[in-house]
């Protein structure tokens, strides 16, 4: 099982965006760096939902907000590690809608379920595989790490938002 | 002009995030960028040619299908090209599936509000 860490002023950061976007579904990446046997994140930058239509069961980050997002984990000598968001009122586990949008092989995922506008539990789920045809959703340990790095700082107000 | 590639196709350019061609057109570079590196040709294209769905390609901070010229679009030496496969998803289990996770996951909550969590539709 691979290991996921994550520094705790991002953890935090990112369970808060889930009960401030409540009762619709928070999304964000995740920047950090690879090691052998995971990432160890180091910021979050937080993303619009374009999914208006839908947004308590649906998410959906523009592209052009993602292009974004990478040039500002460049900047800052980190990769896209990954992304998350919130389940309202629902398990963290990852869904069939998940699964079949989920296209960043080697990424984690983190799901967080946000339970009548509280955070509860946050799992991670690493999108293993080499193609689209063999894909699957491995869980992942979560290590919460301490860094001395503000909270605030860790979560990046979000950029521009565009509907989908 | 350099393209820059997404963490899940660094393996599959020598672990390198940005890659420097020259060409003349969008798909000129994609063309030059899959013969460098051969193995990125299936995680971006179809078997018809066609680039795959949720690939996203964005010539500097332009989607290039909402280029008039789309991939044929003349580049230059300083322009850029972001390979960007799309990010979306939601919760939506089965019903029976959440009723029995979300009664196990949160078992302190009221039983009114349980009720409305099993019937909601998701």
């Amino acid at each position: 099982m691979s290991v996921l860490r994550i520094a705790k002023p991002v953890y935090d950061a990112i369970r808060a965006h889930g009960e401030e976007t409540y009762p619709h579904e928070c999304c964000g990446a995740l920047l950090g760096r690879g090691a052998a046997d995971g990432w160890r994140i180091e910021a979050a930058v937080k993303a619009g939902n374009t999914r208006t239509d839908s947004p308590k069961n649906r998410y959906q980050i523009a592209p052009g907000e993602l292009v974004k997002i990478e040039r500002e984990a460049r900047s800052r000598g980190l990769s896209i590690a990954g992304f998350y968001h919130s389940h309202p009122d629902h398990p963290a586990q990852w869904s069939a809608t998940d699964f079949a949008e989920a296209h960043w092989l080697g990424c984690s995922y983190v799901i967080t379920a946000v339970a009548e506008g509280s955070a509860a539990v946050t799992n991670s789920f690493l999108l293993a595989g080499t193609t689209e045809e063999d894909k699957r959703y491995e869980q992942e340990t979560i290590e919460v790490f301490a860094t001395s790095e503000a909270a605030s700082e860790s979560l990046t107000a979000p950029t521009e938002s565009k509907k989908a | 002009m350099t393209i820059y590639i997404p963490t899940p196709l660094r393996p599959y350019a020598a672990g390198k995030d940005a890659v420097d061609v020259n060409a003349g057109t969008v798909s000129g570079a994609l063309d030059e960028l899959t013969q460098t590196f051969p193995d990125l040709r299936k995680h971006l294209f179809t078997a018809e040619g066609k680039l795959r769905a949720f690939v996203n390609v964005y010539l500097n901070d332009e989607d290039i299908r909402y280029l008039p010229e789309k991939d044929a679009t003349a580049v230059s030496a300083g322009d850029t090209l972001s390979i960007v496969p799309s990010i979306a998803g939601g919760c939506q289990v089965s019903d029976r599936m959440n009723s029995f996770l979300w009664l196990t996951r949160f078992p302190t909550l009221s039983p009114e509000r349980r009720r409305k969590g099993r019937a909601r539709s998701w």
